[in-house]
């Protein structure tokens, strides 16, 4: 992106001020490097986001910010009903509420070692992942429904996982206001064999050491010690969400179409959120979001399973479980007045500060854990929202590295079993059933995630809290 | 919209797939298809094969089932992004895998048929999940040398 074309304000932020159509500034958080890397897509995506009705303050760029679908991936964006505010498909993405959670152990690296190798082939054989996998829980029309308005508390109900683990999920672990009669039949016939699944791509299961500690207090309120070990899941509402944005886009397109309303770019299509089409699409959205949110849920009590096989001294408790392709109501202060908004994240992770009353009491004081997952080869990182995060971007921070290489270039530079070969040179453990995928997510095709963390942390978007390195990774 | 009949009223078998005319195009995450021929389509039969593509090699592909596929839509781009959708949901919820395409539209219907097998991990060697076809680098047009483009980024 060419930086003439922006205000530097700071040295991680960057306005493009108002201009034909454009409600609000757009406003880019990143360091020079990072922001002079972004394609150009990103300027225009973002100040498209601008040109939409109803939107609040600014349309903003997350530093891992990249060429999305009509909304930069990273980016976020609020809309206030009353004033002709609209929700966009194409602002959540065709992975509703995609997102990591992080399991503590209690194990050390040391005692991991050992048992390494096992860990991982079992680890391997029990969380279905890849193309075509399926999981082992088939729902029957009526247990579907439920599991869409019951979220991660419908999977505990029926026995995966511990009640502990919902204070630690956003929502108590249940959307509210899902409707799942909105949920298209092929939604749920797409999602019939996929409860359980980590599914392909950039998702994974890692098994994750703590590398380094930036903020001790923090870190050890979350349960984070140097060389301690953790299991880290990223991935998200599988085929039933992948099917509710298909069929929302084009409803929303359509109506777009039908209405002359002029769109910058059709995969902007959006519709006022208090119009019919709006609100059949939260009530659809909401019930992927419970998707997702069962689906780890699951995950996280199949992981449980092999942990208490080969440790059985292991407790996995739940660090938290947040998601970053997300619309969701929530309160922020606006020129000083409360507003209830309607907060977009498409590639952005939710950050809610200290204080904040959905923060469970023994994390409230310290901020909500922020996860930002890398490649294979790199690590991960945890932060905690901030005081000042809400004022900067509605409490939102990044999600993750971003790639920096398409899949296709990635293929021509790499073979997947010597990736493999390579990381486990590095102690780390690849399992996949597919050579292709593993050489598509070759820790070489992606940005630096520590850029990306470094920037956030800079920026006052969240800070820094300790760093994860992948000891074991199990990609579809 | 797209849906699966039983009417026999899409193109018949071809005995050997058509010469590549497809291309993939670089989408920062994601993988653009493109399908170019000398009729719209052949170019959406293409952007099918580069569909295709993005997960597996597609001559690894027996086309030993076929199934029929319906889908109606106001416009060309809209009808491509079906199409494209209604592949996609074949793929997942029949774990198949689709190697030959034939593609016949009248109006504003698209009669389509694919052939394929279930998939199998260890000879396909699956890449990416693709999760749907969107509006991103959405065209379909005829350019100045009568050549038919079809194409769109798919999200994986």
């Amino acid at each position: 992106m060419d930086l003439a074309k922006l205000d530097r304000v700071s040295a991680f932020e960057w306005h493009i001020a108002p201009r034909a159509g454009m409600h609000v500034p757009a406003v880019i958080y990143a360091d020079e490097d990072l922001v002079g890397d972004m394609d150009d897509k990103v300027y225009e995506q973002v100040t498209n986001v601008a040109r939409l009705p109803g939107i609040v303050t600014a349309s903003y760029a997350m530093p891992d910010a990249h060429w999305g679908y009509g909304f930069p991936i990273g980016g976020v964006a609020a809309f206030d009903p009353a004033g002709g505010g609209v929700i966009s498909a194409g602002g959540v993405g065709f992975d509703i509420s995609c997102g990591v959670r992080t399991m503590l152990t209690g194990l050390t690296r040391t005692e991991i070692e050992a048992h390494k190798v096992e860990l991982a082939d079992a680890l391997f054989a029990k969380v279905p992942a890849g193309v075509g996998s399926t999981g082992r829980i088939r729902l029957d029309p009526e247990q579907m429904d439920a599991m869409l308005a019951g979220g991660a508390r419908w999977a505990l109900s029926h026995g995966y996982g511990e009640p502990a683990d919902l204070e630690r999920i956003e929502e108590g672990g249940a959307m509210q206001g899902a409707r799942p009669e909105l949920v298209s039949p092929k939604a749920k016939t797409r999602q019939r064999d996929e409860m359980g699944t980590l599914g392909s791509g950039n998702h994974y299961l890692e098994v994750q050491e703590v590398a380094a500690v930036y903020d001790a207090d923090t870190a050890a309120i979350f349960g984070l010690s140097l060389g301690g070990v953790v299991v880290s899941i990223h991935c998200g509402s599988r085929g039933l969400g992948h099917q509710i944005g298909t069929e929302y886009l084009r409803d929303m397109a359509i109506a777009a179409d039908r209405e002359g309303i002029s769109l910058p770019d059709r995969e902007l299509a959006c519709a006022p959120i208090n119009s019919p089409v709006g609100q059949r699409y939260l009530g659809a959205m909401r019930a992927g979001i419970n998707c997702a949110l069962a689906n780890r849920q699951i995950i996280g009590h199949l992981t449980r399973e092999v942990f208490a096989t080969l440790f059985p001294q292991a407790r996995l408790e739940l660090l938290f479980d947040v998601s970053h392709n997300t619309c969701k109501v929530e309160r922020h202060k606006v020129d000083g007045e409360p507003r209830d908004l309607y907060i977009h994240r498409k590639g952005a992770t939710r950050a809610f500060g200290p204080g904040h009353s959905d923060l469970p009491d023994a994390l409230r004081p310290f901020g909500q854990p922020v996860l930002i997952g890398g490649s294979m080869g790199t690590g991960s990182y945890v932060l905690a929202g901030t005081a000042a995060s809400e004022a900067r971007a509605f409490s939102s921070a990044c999600h993750g590295a971003g790639r920096r290489m398409s899949r296709h270039q990635a293929l021509k530079t790499w073979r997947g079993r010597q990736v493999v070969d390579d990381l486990a040179e590095r102690g780390i453990l690849v399992r996949s059933k597919s050579a292709r995928g593993v050489a598509e997510e070759a820790p070489g095709a992606y940005k630096d995630v520590a850029a990306v963390v470094d920037a956030s942390d800079a920026a006052g978007l969240a800070r820094k809290v300790a760093k994860l390195i992948p000891l074991v990774c199990i990609k579809g | 919209m797209c849906a699966k009949i039983v009417r026999l009223e899409s193109p018949e078998p071809r005995a050997a797939p058509p010469a590549k005319s497809w291309e993939h195009f670089p989408h920062g995450a994601d993988v653009g298809v493109r399908g170019l021929g000398p009729t719209r389509e052949a170019a959406f039969e293409q952007a099918a094969y580069a569909l295709t593509a993005a997960l597996v090699e597609p001559e690894r592909v027996e086309p030993k089932d076929e199934i029929e596929i319906v889908c109606e839509a106001p416009n060309d781009e809209l009808l491509l992004v079906d199409w494209l959708n209604a592949i996609i949901y074949e793929m997942a919820t029949r774990r198949t895998l689709f190697g030959r395409y034939a593609v016949r539209i009248e109006g504003e219907k698209l009669y389509g048929r694919a052939w394929g097998e279930p998939i199998d991990i260890a000879r396909h060697e699956p890449g990416v999940e693709i999760k749907g076809a969107t509006y991103t680098a959405l065209r379909v047009a005829q350019e100045a040398n009568g050549r038919w483009v079809a194409q769109c980024v798919v999200d994986v």
